[in-house]
């Protein structure tokens, strides 16, 4: 049985233990439906050209892992940014963990999507939030049609959130192939400020296919940082979309760092309803061996005195392959937009690909519209002159990356991440330079 | 210090140097001149290491050494120094940084520790006095936005913290006005020793008027047609070098 056939079918016995009338049942059967109708989406379609689920639809994957998710914190200990003290929502196998969790319903939710799904006190929330912003294609419907757990994250207005909360999805491989469906929603209140940190982390070299949604509503000059740490094992792939709704004077900003895992797929999407809105995209992606990572963004401004930064890097090695298809849509209404995007690539290798796509679709007539997109190798010049100042051609070539690299690195806001992100990027390159940029 | 034995090199199957020969001794200055085109910063280079250019016949000898089959760095961490015409931006990364990560690399070549934080402060701070360097400047990403003259002072300043045994300067004197062509040159100067040598590329005498050369030889076709005391430089700019292609010719 195909994989599409197999989601279908369970869903039916999955159906069951919904309550017909829970608000979201009516939503889960229609998005079933889109599903049925539309299937995994193929290279046929625009958005997909350079990205193909063929090899990854062929697996045949658990639907609904075993119930035996005993994890070691010091098996998983590495993964976490805090061991104590902060919050942490944990899931194994798409299972809560609370032993590995820290959550709280003290001034503020950090809790499972299942219980707001469930408890009438959360009602009104669901009501309002759940699925307004997230999209209506078939993976997206999917995942809503499954969706059953995953982060619950409400901050009240004038929150301001101190420490970075972590949202990280561990696969144990307890499974011989496991496919996983969070859906994480995310809302933070008027004035409101918060960190978060999402990680999707395999444990094993067994495959895993991860289709996660993340809806993050965005209030009155609430602050959302958010950053997403891509750098799962060799087997381990994710179609990660995201879909962020922006209230006036809000400030949003994602950063996506993709160093690991078979296939990424990220489909970032930014919606501006208010003005002066702020949205900042990011991402460093550094690929070796065969890897592929798909940065598909969108932001989408709607409504006047909006300003969007997008910034994207790639380091491609090997016969790794990137995409980045950048899409800024400013309406009519949206007069004196500010957009910028960049995205700048070095293939490393004679074998390494890069698709760069920038689309810029304006119709309003009084906007700042910029992209810049470049593709090229290490400059020789540079590699020359680093060598000739006695460092190595491997470090020159490590600076000269780092060097690249370095512009987005320095607007992660968290300084114990930012260390470690450098420390992945060291370890990605191969070397050990005698300073932090 | 080096001894350059009819050297002859190509870039892309194009001879740019026909026969070079150059003895430089420690403790001493030599002065490269010639016209546009007649291989000065090939010679440069050269020595250097670019790997760009094809070594086709000759020997360069570094203290006894060929170092014609070694990388870049490894000439580096000989100590071999090329003051480059025209350096290379790179933005992302501080001067201070490229600095520290060129002398702890160069010390572990040389299988020393790295330098100590406070020592290499140190260091920093008096050779950025020497050059008259703002250290604003030092914590700006290295070369980039810099002005002509910023870039060639980071390069003499690159110098007085490596210390090397050989210091090649290319056209250091250019996009220098003549108050930055003072520091720069007093820079130098302050860092010669009895143990060191200089060999200063240039198109003007300007320049020597403050780096004194020993000797001064002219560039020609790839091959040094002509060397002389300072006072070689006199004539060339006042009279060009035509007079010294018919004398070639002769």
């Amino acid at each position: 049985m195909n994989l599409k056939n197999k989601l279908l079918s369970s869903y039916i016995a999955f159906e069951d233990h919904l309550e017909a009338d829970s608000p979201i049942y009516d939503l889960k059967s229609k998005a079933i439906k889109i599903f049925e109708n539309e299937g995994f989406p193929s290279k046929k379609m625009e958005d997909w050209k350079y990205t193909s689920l063929n090899s990854l639809l062929k697996t045949d994957y658990s639907l609904s892992p075993k119930k035996d998710h005993a994890v070691e914190f010091k098996e998983v200990k590495q993964y976490f940014l805090h061991d104590i003290d902060t919050y942490k929502i944990v899931f194994v196998d798409g299972v809560y963990n609370s032993f590995l969790s820290e959550t709280t319903h003290d001034k503020m939710d950090v809790c499972l999507l299942s219980a707001a799904l469930s408890k009438p006190k959360y009602k009104p929330v669901i009501e309002a939030y759940f699925n307004k912003v997230a999209g209506k294609d078939s993976l997206t419907s999917l995942n809503t049609a499954f969706a059953r757990e995953g982060a619950y994250i409400y901050i009240p207005k004038h929150r301001e959130v101190e420490k970075p909360i972590e949202v990280i999805n561990f696969a144990t491989g307890n499974e011989a192939a496991l496919m996983l469906q969070p859906r994480n929603l995310i809302i933070v209140g008027e004035n409101a400020h918060v960190q978060i940190i999402e990680r999707h982390q395999s444990l094993s070299e067994n495959a895993v296919f991860t289709n996660s949604v993340t809806e993050i509503f965005a209030e009155k000059r609430a602050y959302v940082d958010y950053y997403k740490i891509q750098n799962d094992k060799a087997n381990a792939s994710l179609i990660d979309t995201t879909y962020i709704s922006q209230e006036e004077q809000s400030n949003c900003r994602v950063h996506t760092f993709s160093f690991g895992g078979k296939m990424t797929r990220n489909n970032l999407n930014f919606y501006q309803r208010g003005e002066r809105c702020d949205s900042t995209l990011k991402g460093i992606t550094i690929l070796e061996g065969k890897q592929h990572v798909d940065h598909n963004t969108l932001v989408n401004h709607i409504e006047p005195n909006c300003e969007s930064h997008q910034d994207y890097k790639g380091i491609f090695g090997d016969s790794s392959t990137g995409v980045f298809n950048g899409k800024v849509v400013v309406e009519r209404e949206a007069q004196k937009t500010d957009a910028f995007q960049q995205n700048n690539n070095i293939l490393i290798d004679d074998k390494a690909t890069i698709n760069a796509k920038p689309q810029l679709e304006i119709f309003a007539d009084d906007v700042k519209c910029s992209h810049g997109c470049t593709i090229g190798q290490l400059d020789e010049e540079a590699l020359f002159y680093l060598r000739s100042r006695g460092i190595g051609k491997k470090e020159a070539r490590a600076l000269l990356m780092y060097a690249f690299a370095n512009n987005v690195l320095e607007s992660v806001k968290i300084p114990e991440l930012k260390r470690r992100i450098n420390k992945l990027i060291a370890t990605k390159i191969g070397v050990h330079l005698g300073f932090d940029l | 210090m080096l001894e350059i034995k009819n050297l002859h090199a190509s870039v892309e199957e194009k001879n740019i140097l026909n026969g070079v020969n150059l003895e430089v001794k420690a403790g001493e200055v030599h002065a490269i001149m010639g016209p546009n085109g007649s291989g000065k910063s090939t010679l440069a280079s050269v020595i250097a290491g670019k790997e760009e250019f094809e070594i086709t016949k000759g020997d360069v000898l570094l203290e006894g050494e060929d170092i014609t089959e070694l990388d870049p760095e490894e000439r580096a961490h000989k100590g071999v120094f090329l003051s480059f015409q025209y350096p290379v931006e790179i933005p992302g990364v501080t001067v201070t940084n490229f600095i520290k990560t060129a002398i702890n690399e160069s010390r572990k070549a040389q299988g020393l520790e790295d330098m100590p934080a406070s020592e290499m402060l140190k260091k920093i701070k008096e050779k950025a006095d020497l050059l008259e360097i703002d250290r604003k400047f030092l914590s700006r990403s290295l070369n980039e936005g810099f002005s002509g003259g910023e870039k060639k002072r980071n390069e003499i300043f690159q110098l007085a913290m490596m210390e090397p045994k050989l210091a090649i300067l290319d056209e250091t004197d250019s996009g220098l006005d003549i108050d930055a062509l003072k520091v720069v040159a007093n820079g130098v100067n302050k860092l010669r020793n009895k143990d060191n040598a200089v060999i200063v590329i240039t198109h003007y005498q300007r320049l020597l008027d403050y780096i004194v050369p020993d000797f001064v030889h002219v560039l020609m076709d790839g091959r040094i047609v002509k060397s002389g005391p300072k006072e070689l430089a006199y004539e060339l700019e006042e009279k060009g070098y035509d007079w010294i292609k018919e004398e070639v010719k002769a």
